[in-house]
């Protein structure tokens, strides 16, 4: 699934992103592809805010739906 | 503390004179760490505040005993992603120590950028800033550990209660390399066969554009591997020396995440625009210019410059028409720029400099993603958008924010075109009311929110190229610092000011020459079969068009006493809000977008703004 479809609150891994600038600015960040981060919640039509260790990053509504994701069962 | 650099409103230049000895330290950092107090604190008041050669990012230079130092815009890494990272990829590219500015709170992120310079093998010391609220948060950083796996000097600091500062200072003798991953840095040493420095090399090696055309040297990128190698290093860089904290987000973090929902964001951001126009739009810019241009310049300043050039010149002549006319290059440059825009621009970056310190501009960008997609922008757009509402010109510089030149063309334009200024908006409201408020205040809301739309929509299909998406990082929520806030605000204001002065000069002395040679008063013919004809409005009106090439307001202003009704009204508003925007504001968008443009823009406003209203009351006729 893509980011825009995670459902907020739960631990998702990103699988892939499908942008380089963007791959390599997650990156910078600190959420490459294969980090567990927090899908903290989608602005209504808006942008998708992600946490990861106390930040939280922006990401726009097109960009959101070109990152891959898988949800992350908690044990 | 030793400062010896000139003053910034006398030095003129972009660089600091030093000895050849002097080192080049350099502050690098995320946006948001505190690295300009570091700045401050190093070089005391005297610095020179300039936009780097080619660019519009601002570089600010200053002495420290005999070195020199630099700070440099706020970076995640280095690279040419946008003009930030340009200014300081070269400035990095060059210095001799880096003095890196992290925040203790949110390692992971910061040391990418650490790590990333030490692999390019300059010098650093590393500044742990913000230890202070890592402790409030539960975060435990080892500033030892951290020494010891980077292999620099690491300085844990509280820049906002000015702690560490000596300490860095002193540990800039000893800053070191560090450690790299030798795999990489055997791929550098043999890279540099072909490149001349190892910073060089690594950028070249991660496909640095920019870097590469340079060297001339070409080979396959490979940004992604060494980008997430690095990842995993900083990884367990993070992982051995901080000890994560076990807990639920405080309030700052719930009230910023508030902050993006509708609900909440909305209503904060009409009251935060509410109080900035109260401030800028009818504070500043009616009551306070009003004494500053009006009672102090044109009461006192112009009759007194006046009098002192008519001595040299006498009255009559062309001489004097240039200098101290009705466009006097002397008389309108002051009065301008220290009597109109210098009140503006302070009270503006005072408003920008406490909302960028606060953290709330990014929350804003957000919340207006939406919106801005739709014409070929993102949420960052909306800042400036808000900012014109204030005044265009200001509005203008601060596109350079947005992530490409296509995305800070069509805001440039579409503030130019569409969105009225405060000193606009005071005479359109005045004029509304007189209209009976009502209908047609509806109505030419109504046309403006469509004409901006469609201009929005053209452009995002016309201009070439793609726009980026929003990818920002959210940062923690704060109360800006008075202190912070004065320096920005005066070296902002000194900065805008000596760019600007010589652009009012030769504005002036093109509207004299006009003026004087008749084609000002040959332009207001030539209008009047549009304005009577096409518009239906009385001929006087052309007036108001020739004076709203200089101000809008001045064109807006005009319109009052022609006793117009209703239709009359809105469409006169309607033209004289879409017409040319004000010299000031051509003047800047000349120096940041180019001349082509401004010309576009310019040509195409006047057509636009007399189309528009031309249809706007042939159907008002009809209706």
């Amino acid at each position: 699934m893509t980011l825009l479809d995670a459902r907020p609150g739960r631990p998702i891994r990103i699988l892939k992103i499908n942008d380089d600038r963007a791959r390599a600015q997650c990156v910078r960040f600190g959420i490459g592809e294969g980090t567990v981060i927090e899908s903290a919640e989608t602005v209504p039509l808006g942008p998708v805010l992600v946490r990861h260790c106390r930040q939280e990053i922006c990401l726009g509504r097109s960009l959101a739906r070109r990152v891959l994701v898988e949800s992350v069962v908690v044990a | 503390m030793k400062a010896s650099a000139a003053p910034a409103c006398c030095a003129g230049t972009a660089s600091v004179e030093a000895p050849a000895s002097a080192r080049q330290i350099v502050l690098v950092g995320n946006p948001n760490v505190g690295k300009s107090l570091f700045f401050n604190a190093f070089t005391g008041l005297y610095v020179d505040v300039s936009n780097y050669p080619g660019t519009t990012v601002a570089v600010s230079s200053g002495r420290m005993g005999d070195d020199v130092v630099l700070d440099t815009p706020g970076i995640y890494g280095v690279s040419s992603f946008n003009d930030e990272e340009t200014v300081a990829r070269d400035i990095v590219m060059e210095a001799d120590v880096i003095v890196n500015v992290v925040d203790a709170v949110h390692l992971e992120r910061d040391l990418f950028l650490t790590q990333q310079i030490l692999d390019m093998g300059i010098p650093m010391v590393v500044a742990l800033n913000m230890v202070d609220e890592a402790k409030t948060q539960g975060v435990g950083v080892d500033a030892e550990a951290l020494s010891r796996l980077l292999g620099v000097p690491v300085i844990p600091t509280v820049a906002v209660h000015r702690k560490g500062f000596d300490e860095v200072r002193d540990a800039l003798d000893a800053a070191r390399s560090g450690r790299s991953d030798p795999l990489l840095q055997e791929r550098l040493t043999e890279l540099l066969a072909r490149v001349a420095t190892r910073p060089e090399a690594l950028l070249v090696l991660e496909a640095d554009p920019v870097v590469s055309e340079r060297a001339g040297v070409h080979i396959e990128g490979q940004r992604d591997a060494i980008y997430q190698d690095r990842r995993r290093r900083v990884n367990d860089v993070v992982a051995e020396a901080v000890r994560q904290p076990n807990g639920r987000p405080d309030f700052h973090n719930r009230l910023g995440r508030a902050l993006i929902r509708p609900l909440v964001g909305i209503p904060v951001l009409a009251a935060t625009l509410f109080v900035m126009y109260e401030v800028i739009g009818v504070f500043v810019a009616g009551t306070v210019v009003g004494f500053t241009e009006g009672t102090v310049m044109q009461g006192y300043v112009e009759p007194f410059l006046r009098g002192l050039i008519e001595r040299v010149t006498g009255t009559s002549g062309v001489a004097y028409s240039i200098l101290a006319g009705d466009f006097g290059v002397v008389t309108m440059t002051v009065t301008y720029v220290f009597g109109l825009l210098l009140p503006l621009v302070v009270a503006f970056y005072l408003l920008m400099s406490t909302l960028e310190d606060s953290g709330y501009l990014p929350r804003i960008a957000a919340l207006s993603d939406r919106l801005m997609t739709g014409i070929g922008l993102n949420g960052r757009a909306i800042i400036p958008m808000i900012l014109g509402f204030g005044c265009i010109t200001m509005a203008t510089m601060t596109t350079r924010i947005l992530g490409s030149e296509r995305e800070r063309r069509i805001a440039t334009a579409l503030m130019a075109f569409a969105i009225p200024c405060s000193a606009q908006l005071g005479v359109v409201v005045a004029l509304l009311a007189a209209a009976g408020g009502g209908v047609i205040a509806l109505a030419y809301a109504a046309i403006m929110i469509v004409i901006f739309g469609l201009i929005g929509l053209a452009m995002d299909r016309v201009m070439p190229g793609k726009s980026t998406d929003l990818l920002i990082d959210l940062p923690p929520l704060r109360l800006p610092r008075p202190k912070n806030v004065l320096v920005k605000t005066y070296h902002k204001t000194v900065m805008f000011l000596r760019e600007v002065i010589l652009y009012f000069v030769a504005g002036a002395l093109l509207l004299s020459v006009l003026q004087i040679t008749g084609a000002l008063q040959g332009l207001q013919i030539l209008l009047t079969p549009l304005t009577v004809g096409w518009l239906g409005l009385p001929a006087a009106a052309s007036n108001a068009f020739v004076m709203g090439f200089v101000r809008r307001d001045f064109g807006a202003t005009g319109l009052y006493d022609l006793g117009l009704n209703g239709t009359q009204i809105l469409v006169a508003l309607v033209t004289i809000t879409l017409f040319v925007p004000c010299i000031a504001s051509v003047l800047i968008i000349m120096k940041e977008r180019g001349k082509a443009f401004t010309a576009a823009v310019w040509l195409g406003s006047v057509g636009l703004a007399f189309l528009v209203g031309g249809i706007v009351a042939h159907v008002a006729g009809v209706l």
